[in-house]
């Protein structure tokens, strides 16, 4: 067994179907947040917690509805797609692992300090990671709980999983919170380093392809 | 248990106007993929405007409610006739059940049980009203389940009568048809596919806990089903129609999907 080295040129830090998958992403999920608060408010989980009509996507609850569940095959088939192609490509492995503990505490040591180094575009720093890895999770949290919410006949084995029909509707309103949480963080630095929205439309700098290893017998 | 009289989007005094809505069904099959390709456009500048009050556009209207019929054929496939909603024990039944209705409590208008009568029409062989007696000499069966609204509360209750299922064979029903559709004492058409007429937990409810049906909770004879939300189930009928021909109900003409199942 011997291992050879390819080197493979240069490609974007953000390759087209990438940038064109995060965008969809974003419309998806803008969708289907404003949507979504416009359908709990009819029967709130958190008392006193309602979302103002102004925030709100479809001007009363059978619209909110018929948004969110027109907005769920966008979210579904896109992130499909996402996932496929983050694990085909190595680009998870490549971008978000692995997360060093030490590292994530330097980071949060030095942004703490108001040192937000962000010089490098193509490196991504362990909080970064976390918070990319912690949203995926969450949309695929949101995906499962939404079908159990949506089937809780069909697919009564999910909803037992979650401790019954409201556990289930608490755990999709508590993803919804993360990501909502993330979007805040996410957009707020991706205004104050604007290099990196731009990265996300034209592709950023060229990189280095990842140097594949193949092992072939000899 | 909550308020009788809590707001909800069943007494909403502001919905869109019916005849905007009404039997467009049809034309929305036939224009799907226009609309869903041109809602498609829209789609992402309307989000920029959901905080505004603006009324939806006419064309986008129109793809979401071709999103909403292409949901009813998924969800017919994701329908499995042989599975059993859970069943809970008589421990857990709220008593006296929730009422919720588009109308308040206070207007719910009294039925004669003497002359009411259960009429049929369409693909139904046997079409001579049934009159309750008649229903009650039915065999009965009795499930506890849970009811899952639309607006996302749920309790679980004790409900017993005839099967559906049962009921449509014994009058010589056409159950290759697609649905069955239902009219009601209090003016709320609903119509539910064959599929889930059939199921075994599909029932025309005659009591609750064990006793008959109190008015608000549609005396003298209910549909109640496991499979779908909660407006799906019609309160106190009159007539029962078995057809090809789709009719929506009072709330999917007013915008909510048809098919709701859970």
């Amino acid at each position: 067994m011997k291992t050879v080295e390819t080197a493979a040129g240069t490609r974007r830090l953000h390759p087209l179907p990438l940038r064109i998958m995060h965008w969809l992403n974003a419309v998806a999920m803008i969708v289907m947040i404003t949507s979504g608060w416009g359908i709990y408010n009819d029967s709130v989980i958190i008392g006193g917690l309602h979302f103002a009509h102004a925030l709100r996507l479809g001007s009363w609850a059978a619209e909110s509805l018929l948004w969110h569940l027109a907005g769920m095959w966008l979210l579904m088939i896109n992130g499909f797609f996402y996932l496929l192609y983050g694990l085909v490509t190595g680009r998870f492995r490549e971008r978000l692992f692995p997360i060093g503990i030490a590292d994530l505490v330097q980071t949060v040591r030095d942004t703490l300090h108001l040192r937000i180094a962000h010089d490098d575009l193509t490196r991504y720093n362990a909080v970064q990671k976390l918070l990319y890895v912690v949203v995926v999770i969450a949309g695929i949290s949101q995906v499962v709980t939404g079908m159990a919410i949506w089937k809780p006949v069909q697919f009564s084995g999910l909803v037992s999983l979650f401790g019954g029909f409201q556990g289930a509707r608490l755990v999709h309103f508590l993803g919804m919170a993360v990501i909502v949480g993330f979007l805040v963080v996410h957009v707020a630095l991706s205004l104050l380093v604007p290099r990196t929205l731009w990265a996300m439309l034209a592709g950023g700098p060229r990189i280095p392809r990842p140097v594949r290893r193949r092992r072939i017998a000899t | 248990m909550k308020s009788l009289f809590r707001k909800s989007l069943f007494h909403a005094g502001r919905v869109p106007d019916p005849a905007l809505l009404d039997g467009h069904r049809s034309l929305i099959r036939r224009i799907e993929r226009r609309g869903l390709i041109r809602g498609g456009l829209s789609l992402g500048a309307l989000t920029m405007l959901a905080g505004c009050d603006v009324k939806t556009p006419d064309s986008v209207e129109a793809a979401l409610r071709a999103v909403s019929a292409f949901n009813d054929v998924v969800q017919a496939l994701l329908f499995d006739p042989g599975k059993l909603a859970p069943t809970y024990p008589a421990s857990m039944v709220l008593k006296p059940p929730k009422f919720n209705a588009y109308y308040d409590i206070m207007d719910v208008r009294p039925v004669d049980g003497q002359s009411w009568r259960l009429e049929l029409s369409g693909r139904i062989a046997e079409k001579t009203p049934w009159s309750l007696q008649q229903i009650a000499a039915l065999p009965e069966k009795e499930e506890i389940i849970r009811h899952i609204c639309v607006e996302g509360w749920d309790y679980i209750g004790q409900w017993s009568g005839p099967p559906l299922g049962d009921f449509l064979k014994r009058v010589g029903a056409d159950t290759r048809a697609k649905y069955v559709n239902f009219f009601t004492a209090d003016d709320y058409p609903s119509s539910i596919d064959m599929a889930t007429a059939l199921h075994p937990q599909t029932l025309l409810a005659t009591r609750y806990a064990g006793e008959t049906l109190a008015a608000p909770f549609g005396y003298p004879l209910r549909l109640r089903t496991a499979t779908k939300l909660g407006f799906k189930n019609p309160k106190s009928i009159t007539a029962i129609e078995v057809t090809n021909t789709y009719m929506p109900g009072y709330w999917e003409k007013r915008g909510f999907n048809w098919f709701s199942g859970i």
